[in-house]
């Protein structure tokens, strides 16, 4: 296996303001299970097809945003590794011990530029539901809402995203798959740790540690449809789409949790691998770029966060 | 389809009663027709729609329409409503005891009389409000 390291995004953390509500639309609507909820009141959830103990982790606040953004690496001695190289580069680590989540081994964590706290672990639980390991079907429980099958990637906004991109190439060992260069400088940054398209991005934006987007992948462009049908019959706000984008080719919709925080699902992107070039995109396609049918970014994707 | 004739269309169900419907007035730009249970902004995207905002210098703020980004910052000059909790990112509790709101999280209870405040950055910080 020659994948080392980073393997792929493990959890987020967000914020929301009614428990209830983002429960309902996390799990009835979005299609994911909750898994538990910890002493503290915050709420882990999954979809039945992962295997690990939650992917996201929803917890009340009197505002919405991101808390954390977790990686998933191979081995506990990574987390040593890391933590060096982390230490070396400036920025300060920290350890937060097993069970602080429950179902997750240790984990360290530190904040870079754009603000935003980044953690790594190496260990977690099963928990249930997940696929089968033996003889599998398609699925064991019969998707429901969105039919969302992971937790994919989020899209976070703050300052000094040159400083993300040397730091996620040269520390995490991410590579960048696309880029968008405008006139007064780098504008945004699709990074991957391993063969999808983006595993996280990052758009320049003067106030630190904001949230865009928090993804969840689906199987196929019906399903984006369907998750349109799901949007309109439940009347969840709608940012754009279905749609597409020109950048890692996902097809997508842009929506909203009653927190505010903005959910994207999609289907489909391209397969990366390490070796190849990052792809590049300039002031005057970057419409095309974000939302390809449109050719135009809409007024909320460089202003609405939260 | 006027405006008066979508509102009824949504009231009209069998053995339901049509909910009370108030105008929202947005400070020297125009009017909407708002649905009790209805959230004020969904009802002047509906009006802006429909032509009725004719007076607003920009396109109706409108971003995650739960509370969540701040967009739709607005004064509530006049009127009484409910409201949902809306991110104190983007509303303080003294913003909140001045009528100061977002447009996507308050119901309104009666007429109102509104102006959008719409967050400016400066230096890279929120700090201060611009009206439309």
């Amino acid at each position: 296996m020659a994948l080392t390291g980073v393997l792929r995004p493990g959890f987020t953390q967000i914020r929301v303001m009614d428990m209830p509500a983002a429960i309902e639309h996390y799990t009835k609507r979005i299609g994911l299970h909750q898994v538990t909820e910890g002493a503290d009141g915050r709420v882990y959830l999954k979809s039945a097809d992962e295997f690990d103990h939650h992917s996201i982790v929803l917890r009340r606040a009197d505002q919405a945003g991101v808390d954390i953004t977790a990686f998933k690496v191979r081995q506990d001695s990574d987390l040593d590794t890391f933590a060096g190289r982390v230490a070396d580069y400036g920025y300060a680590v920290d350890h937060v011990a097993a069970g602080d989540q429950p179902g997750l081994g240790r984990r360290i964590g530190f904040r870079i530029a754009s603000g935003h706290r980044i953690e790594l672990y190496a260990k977690a639980d099963q928990s249930d539901p997940k696929p089968a390991q033996h003889n599998p079907d398609v699925w064991q429980i019969e998707p429901h809402g969105m039919r969302a099958r992971r937790f994919d990637h989020s899209l976070l906004y703050g300052p000094k995203i040159e400083e993300n991109l040397d730091f996620f190439v040269k520390v995490l060992d991410f590579e960048c798959a696309e880029r968008v260069d405008m006139p007064d400088g780098l504008l945004a940054i699709w990074l991957t740790a391993g063969m999808k398209a983006h595993d996280i991005a990052f758009v320049n934006h003067p106030e630190p540690d904001k949230l865009h987007h928090v993804a969840f992948e689906l199987e196929n462009w019906n399903d984006v449809g369907h998750a349109a049908d799901v949007l309109t019959r439940y009347d969840i706000s709608v940012d754009i789409g279905p749609t597409r984008h020109g950048i890692t080719r996902g097809q997508t919709i842009y929506f909203f949790d009653p927190s505010g925080n903005r959910n994207e699902v999609f289907a489909g992107g391209y397969t990366y691998y390490p070796d190849l070039p990052t792809r590049t995109w300039d002031e005057t396609q970057v419409g095309k770029g974000i939302f390809y049918y449109e050719r135009a970014m809409n007024a909320a994707f460089l202003s609405v966060v939260s | 389809m006027s405006e008066n004739a979508a509102l009824s269309s949504i009231g009209g169900k069998d053995g339901y009663t049509a909910p009370q419907r108030f105008t929202i007035t947005v400070e020297d730009c125009g009017t909407a027709s708002c649905l009790s249970g209805e959230r004020a902004l969904v009802a002047l995207e509906r009006a802006q729609g429909f032509g009725r905002l004719k007076n607003l210098p920009r396109k109706l703020p409108v971003g995650c329409r739960r509370g969540g980004c701040g967009i739709c910052r607005v004064r509530v000059l006049h009127g009484d409503y409910r409201k949902d909790a809306m991110s104190r990112a983007h509303i303080s509790e003294s913003d909140e005891a001045a009528g100061l709101v977002l447009a996507c999280s308050i119901y309104p209870l009666s007429d109102i009389l509104l102006r959008f405040e719409t967050p400016i950055r400066v230096n890279d910080v929120v700090t201060s409000t611009a009206t439309i």
